[in-house]
């Protein structure tokens, strides 16, 4: 044999041996190709071709109009018919996908992370069951999904995508997705925040065909709903999800026979290429240069530690790079991780929703924009770390990205919304699961998560409970309706608590109060899933302080339903006067961090929660005294903070402003404010330690460097210290373990007067 | 040309300083961190954050002092407080807004100066805050930038 025919063969080799490998795959797991890739798709060569056609710029945004209205069409009837309290109350999205899998449209309400995520299964779905003789991709098929690791936020949201055909050629997608809530997971609800390994987690779906000639396939269905808590649930919602992808497909197909399958492909592709051409120009406005925030996460949702999430963001010309590294690592035995991918999508949805709300909602919006993060850190985890409560880092991440833009914002000459200080970052609201008065199974979650706290603008207050994160419009959902169906009722809701606001020039909106019981139920409980009960999750802009910090409240021992028959003037309508008065003989007053795994609630127990403030905006002392005292006269601020916090001076009695004695009062602290600030190098000198305080159980970079990372101590686990580029998973301790070390201890030292003798905790 | 680089921020390009918008000190060379020009002064969160609840509970309300403090920085002439930072005990400040002040020269160069009627942004469409009359008197504080 000569060279050539020895090459020749090798050749013949590679190509047999790379079919055999392909064939053989052992396991499809998340394709990285396509999971770190956020980026539109290549043109296909459909959109190549229609590329060149001249289509009126008019007549695309006709089309896209009518992608719109179909998709808006879906999102109502998912909303109407849905059964899941998220699709009731807006926790839901449609769109219309590019044959490669692109969100080119989606509907004008609902969570936009969900959408901005769903290109990830399709483009699994076209890769790998394409081809793939025992599934393909056929007219009238439909594609179910809810890992988080193929593209998701988490598993309590399922979607489900539809491929769009005309003349037999694969031409666009429908999608929808529903925070659906029960998922089987080890607590009900969906959102397991017990969960230690990714197993715990309930559904782990990745993307397959569930539908074929647009019927659900009986058996899969079976299956799904034998592996949830709500079968009823899993059923009806596939059939509201196929039923809105069906009427997307007939929108898109009438598009396609009204304008011709040209022009539709390139309204959509032209769209995503002219928005992210859009979005380079816009970048290209701000400011050269770095932005730095950082925040506390304080707590993993089974304890209390500090995990820090840092940003540097970096702007040169059009481009934006926001980095991350220097966050803490992920923790391998909890939930609060999220991955890559689902970070992404919760940036975008920024842009999307409070910085350039006026530009199509599609994903080329973040397509030009960086992420850079550590692997392994607890904001790129890896594929066997627990991700059902990712929002409780990458909320916090999405939190210090929306103060460097309003950072890097303020010189722009052209805005595209108001500039605002930090939304509040945390669903404050309940998860529940138990038995109902109509003896079913269920587990959810109340849509009150949905009212959180505006941030300050630069000229005006931030709007009580209006609207979560992520979604500009969603609902709060009807108590009543509620209580229709589930055996628990808010005796106490929709209330603001005084002085439960970030205070500043102009102020953040503030959270409303709740108040739950169970009632009725043979078995009920509930669980919460914050972070912010020992250190604020959102900070102020400019100037502006931060929400205060979030606990969770318990009364039990105690029937209040009882107390309301024989005695009812004894109940109290507000958690500061049942905490504080403690008016029930022989119940227990607790507070804890607001990480509750699923608790037992017996009938008048009392579990209170209230919603969070938006950051606020600007100097206190700056703020209008006349503002000051509406508040007052509204009861969102107490005396001590109209005088301690704003220094205004008024009659107690008659809210009268003494204007001149404002003034006063206000040069008086500006001149005690120099009094007791010292010059910055000064400072650094007494304050800045080297390392992280000893005690301090502290997870992440410390100043600068962010080439090491620390973690620990906690629970009998040292102090450790990283390389970042080498980071390993942290294992923490079973919370129930750590409390056992903590009572022995205390043991100990009242057996030994006084004297520690373990140094656990 | 001075570019308002926050709301109590400014950046003087001729002269490459910071400089306070309220009273117009001068805080430093623009390419330093403008903090290193202001007074700090780092306090108990529950000073500002005030524990709503019984201070005999776990949780409060008031974040954790070992945990977090708040970092305050004022202008050293008029006092304002231009920045708040919650830091965990020890850590030290960012240097927050690090600009390339040769890149905002070449930026503004072709630029008018900032119309500070506008700099808030535009109200969300559809919106006509002053139409609404329970939005009562803070329509008479909107932020002109004029002091
Ligand atoms: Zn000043």
């Amino acid at each position: 044999m000569n060279k050539m025919e020895k090459s020749a063969l090798a050749d013949n080799e590679k190509v047999l041996i790379e079919k055999f490998l392909a064939d053989n795959v052992l396991f499809l797991g998340p394709d990285p190709e396509i999971m770190l890739d956020h980026d539109i798709a290549p043109r296909s060569e459909l959109e190549e071709a229609g590329m060149k056609l001249e289509v009126d710029p008019a007549v695309q945004a006709l089309i896209r109009d009518r992608l719109q209205a179909g998709t808006n069409e879906g999102y109502e009837m998912l909303e109407q018919m849905g059964a899941a309290p998220g699709a009731k109350w807006g926790d839901l999205i449609t769109g219309v996908f590019t044959a490669s899998g692109d969100l080119a449209v989606s509907s004008a309400g609902g969570v936009l992370i969900f959408s901005a995520l769903v290109h990830h299964p399709i483009k699994f779905i076209n890769k790998f069951w394409t081809t793939e003789p025992t599934v393909g991709i056929r007219p009238g098929d439909a594609f179910i999904h809810n890992d988080a690791r193929y593209g998701n936020i988490h598993n309590t949201d399922q979607s489900l995508m539809l491929p769009i055909f005309y003349n037999g050629k694969m031409v666009a997608w429908a999608g929808a997705t529903v925070h659906e809530g029960e998922n089987g997971a080890i607590e009900p609800g969906g959102m397991p925040s017990a969960a230690e390994s990714v197993y715990e987690e309930g559904l782990k779906m990745s993307p397959f065909k569930v539908v074929e000639n647009y019927e659900l396939k009986k058996d899969l269905v079976t299956f799904l709903q034998n592996s949830v808590r709500e079968p009823k649930l899993q059923f009806e919602d596939m059939k509201v999800k196929l039923f809105a992808c069906r009427r997307i497909e007939e929108r898109v197909l009438a598009a396609i026979e009204e304008f011709g399958l040209d022009p539709v492909i390139v309204s959509m592709r032209a769209g995503l290429e002219n928005c992210k051409a859009e979005v380079r120009r816009r970048v290209s406005e701000w400011p050269d240069g770095a932005v730095r925030t950082m925040c506390i996460a304080d707590s993993t949702l089974r304890e209390n530690v500090l995990v820090k999430i840092c940003l540097e963001a970096r702007k040169e010309g059009d481009q934006l790079i926001c980095d991350f590294r220097g966050s803490s690592p992920e923790f391998a035995n909890r939930c609060n991780n999220t991955v890559l991918a689902s970070l992404k999508g919760m940036l975008a949805q920024l842009f999307l929703t409070f910085v350039w709300p006026d530009l199509p909602r599609n994903q080329a919006v973040f397509a030009p924009i960086q992420v850079i993060t550590d692997p392994k850190s607890t904001l790129n985890s890896s594929y066997s770390t627990p991700n059902a409560e990712s929002m409780m880092t990458f909320f916090p991440a999405f939190t210090m990205l929306q103060l460097a833009v309003a950072k890097f914002t303020y010189s722009c000459p052209k805005k595209y919304s108001k500039l605002i200080a930090p939304w509040h970052n945390m669903i404050r609201t309940f998860i529940y699961g138990g038995i109902t008065q109509h003896n079913e199974m269920v587990g959810n979650l109340c849509a009150d998560l949905n009212g959180m706290g505006g941030g300050a603008r630069a000229d005006r207050d931030g709007e009580h409970a209006i609207a979560p994160i992520f979604a500009a419009m969603a609902d709060s959902g009807e108590q009543e309706l509620n209580e229709e169906e589930v055996p628990f009722i808010q005796i106490v809701s929709k209330k603001l608590m005084r002085d439960n606001q970030a205070f500043g020039k102009y102020r953040g909106g503030q959270g409303y109060e709740m108040i739950a019981s169970s009632l009725g139920s043979p078995l009920w409980g509930f669980m919460t899933c914050c972070i912010g009960s020992k250190v604020s999750s959102v900070p102020g802009l400019f100037g502006g302080y931060g929400a205060p910090a979030y606990p969770l409240c318990k009364v039990k021992g105690v029937d209040v339903f009882d107390v309301m028959k024989t005695d009812p003037r004894k109940f109290e309508f507000s958690i500061v006067d049942i905490m504080n008065k403690r008016p029930f003989e022989g119940a227990t007053y607790t507070t804890h961090h607001f990480g509750m795994q699923f608790e037992i609630a017996k009938r008048g127990e009392l579990f209170m929660i209230t919603q969070g403030s938006g950051g606020g905006y600007g100097d206190v002392l700056e703020r209008d005294p006349d503002l000051v005292i509406s508040d007052l006269e509204a009861k969102l601020i107490s005396h001590e903070t109209a005088r301690e916090i704003y220094h205004i001076v008024y009659n107690k009695d008659t809210f009268l402003l003494d204007r001149d004695g404002t003034e006063k009062a206000r040069t008086a602290e500006r001149e005690s404010r120099k009094n007791r600030g010292v010059p910055f190098k000064e400072f650094i000198r007494k304050w800045t330690t080297p390392e992280p305080p000893a005690e301090l159980p502290f997870y992440g970079c410390w100043g600068d460097d962010r080439s090491v990372i620390y973690t620990g101590p906690y629970g009998g686990m040292p102090r450790r210290k990283m390389n970042a580029e080498a980071l390993e998973s942290v294992y923490m301790p079973n919370p129930r373990d750590v409390r056992i070390a903590q009572l022995e201890q205390r043991i100990s030292e009242l057996e030994h007067g006084g004297k520690a003798a373990g140094d656990l905790v | 040309m001075k570019v308002p680089m926050t709301e109590y921020l400014e950046i003087d390009l001729d002269r490459e300083l910071w400089q306070c918008r309220v009273c117009a000190h001068v805080l430093g060379s623009a390419r330093k961190p403008y903090k290193e020009g202001l007074l700090v002064y780092a306090r108990d969160p529950r000073e500002i954050h005030k524990p709503i609840l019984d201070p005999s509970y776990e949780f409060t309300f008031a974040p954790d002092p070992n945990w977090v403090q708040i970092v305050e920085y004022y202008c050293p002439e008029c006092a304002t407080m231009m920045e708040v930072e919650y830091l965990p005990p020890g850590h030290p400040p960012l240097n927050d807004m690090d600009f390339d002040i040769d890149a905002l020269k070449r930026q503004w160069s072709t630029r008018d100066p900032v119309d500070l009627t506008r700099i808030a942004g535009p109200e969300p469409a559809g919106v006509d805050y002053r139409a609404h009359s329970h939005g009562g008197r803070a329509r008479t504080y909107t932020n002109t930038g004029v002091r």
